[in-house]
């Protein structure tokens, strides 16, 4: 494994860990953990930091939608045109073309499911090349990015054993 | 109730005190586990409730399943070991009864068994339990605590009947290759001495391959390996674990292995195939992640100022401490709610040293580590 994957993994399993413990945990030093993550965010690998967040024990309001849009292309419109349209709304949190049924497979978050049904049917639908949408809400999350959320850690084993 | 002598004997182990006093402690974070602190991958756990599910709870043959044994052959090839299946491979209830069984099949009352310290705690009551006499065999911090031909002779091993050892080691975390065998496994052979090898942490070995004194020449003949699934594939509570010897001492093991344990846990051994078929990615994860702790802690060591040799295997790491181990660890839990285990619980060569588990998450290692320079300081 190169230093960039090794760097990749622990930022993947804990990207608030500092550029010290990173380094403890490598071969690296300190200035080439620097410098390898720099790499990564100048190459495009990384593009941002964010927590894992389970909304349901958040004191917040938060619906979520998997979106499937199917559209349609002609000569002058390509996918890349319309995902650019469609991931500029910031209630787009997600977006990405898939294999299958349909074309595009989004995420689209809001404050109620009467927000998010607005909004797709204000915002999505009406672009031209959208031929169709269908809505699936959210119900409950068990796991996200690799984070269990039924884990609750505890450790069951004997403080000290041989 | 009258006890038997040799269990009378026997005192309790040193570690008891340590899990006592952590129990007792609020707030500990403990590395002085000696186990992994992953469970079992999911594939494992998922083919033990299968087979309870189709109601697969009846006795396996004394020597384990074929198909396991198959399996385990398999597994070792990696370490270059070839044994048969049907006559070189007994299943056990974990590693611990294979070392028991070769004790206890293998070595006669009155014989003399060597044991390198500091060593893991029951080798040596258990070679007690058979009626045997222990020779202790110091190794040293000096030397990486790897043993050598001449700790052996200096011991007067070259009188003993049996050598039993565990590389990758518990506690010291040193490991033994090819190169630093060969001595040991000359000296095996010129004084007709039977290796009871543990290599229960083959797997978790950094930097380099594991190598056993089995695929030495002239070793196989005089050689029980002894392996399992608990390190590898954090399956400790499943119980399950393997000896591979020649055909002879595999039938005598099982002797004494089919009147008093029957066969291993049927659950753990479907458990054990399944891992040994499909788990292979996530030992290869586990290991990943204990090698970056193992970077992690030796690194905070060294920054805290405390001699602590380049562990490459298991997971433990053997600081020195200032002053007597025993106190320095009393005074760790109690002042900073640290646990860790005294280095002279382990015997000869242990004392001033400290056994640190890094089977334990990263907060709980900086935290743990953050209390331990505090400490210090």
């Amino acid at each position: 494994m190169n230093a960039e994957r090794h760097v990749l993994d622990l930022l993947l399993a804990d990207a608030r860990q500092s550029t010290a413990d990173i380094a403890r945990q490598t071969d690296l030093t300190e200035a080439e953990v620097e410098a390898t993550i720099d790499d990564l965010e100048a190459a495009g690998v990384v593009h941002g930091y964010q927590a894992v967040v389970d909304w349901a024990n958040a004191e917040e309001e938060r619906v979520e939608a998997h979106v499937e849009l199917n559209v349609e292309l002609d000569r002058e419109t390509k996918y890349e045109d319309i995902a650019g349209r469609i991931a500029n709304y910031s209630e787009v949190e997600t977006l990405r073309l898939v294999s299958g049924d349909y074309d595009f497979a989004a995420v689209v978050v809001g404050t109620s499911m009467r927000d998010v049904s607005a909004f797709v049917a204000d915002q999505i639908a009406p672009i031209p090349e959208v031929t169709q949408t269908v809505t699936h809400f959210v119900m409950d999350t068990y796991k996200r990015r690799g984070v269990d959320f039924a884990d609750h850690d505890d450790d069951e084993r004997l403080s000290v054993s041989p | 109730m009258k006890v038997a002598d040799r269990v009378e004997r026997t005192p309790p182990s040193g570690i008891r005190k340590f899990f006592e006093l952590a129990e007792e402690a609020d707030d500990v974070i403990s590395l002085g586990v000696g186990e992994p602190d992953f469970s079992a991958p999911w594939a494992a756990r998922a083919a033990a409730i299968d087979a309870l599910e189709r109601g697969q709870t009846s006795y396996t043959a004394n020597r384990g399943r074929a198909d396991l044994r198959a399996g385990i052959s398999e597994h070792v090839a990696q370490y270059d070991l070839d044994y048969d299946p049907e006559t070189e491979i007994l299943v056990t209830a974990g590693a611990s009864e294979a070392v028991d069984l070769s004790m206890r099949a293998l070595v006669d009352p009155g014989d003399t068994v060597a044991v390198p310290q500091p060593s893991y705690i029951s080798y040596a009551p258990t070679a007690t339990f058979t009626g045997a006499e222990v020779l202790p065999v110091p190794t040293r911090a000096e030397e990486g605590f790897k043993l050598t031909d001449r700790a052996l002779r200096e011991a007067g091993a070259g009188d003993a009947d049996a050598l039993i050892y565990c590389y990758p080691n518990n506690p010291t975390g040193a490991v033994m290759d090819g190169e630093a065998l060969r001595p040991v496994a000359a000296f095996a052979r010129a004084h007709d001495l039977t290796v009871f090898a543990d290599e229960i942490y083959a797997a978790l070995t950094y930097g380099s391959d594991h190598d056993s004194i089995a695929t030495l020449p002239g070793m196989r003949e005089r050689t029980v390996v002894v392996g399992g699934f608990s390190k590898a594939f954090a399956m400790t509570g499943l119980r399950l674990g393997y000896a591979l010897a020649p055909p002879e001492a595999v039938e005598a093991m099982n002797r004494v292995h089919q009147y008093t344990m029957l066969s291993a846990p049927t659950t753990a051994q479907f458990a054990g195939l399944e891992a040994i078929r499909s788990c292979g990615d996530a030992v290869d994860e586990m290991h990943e992640a204990y090698d970056r702790r193992r970077r992690y802690v030796l690194s905070r060591f060294r920054e805290m100022g405390l001699d602590c040799f380049e562990a490459e295997g298991a997971f433990y790491v053997f600081p020195e401490c200032p002053g007597d181990d025993e106190q320095f660890a009393e005074n760790l839990l109690s002042e900073e709610g640290v646990a860790v285990v005294p280095g002279s619980v382990f015997g000869e060569g242990g004392e001033g040293h400290l056994r640190v588990s890094y089977a334990t998450g990263m907060d709980e290692l900086r935290e743990a580590t953050a209390r331990i320079e505090r400490f210090l300081d």
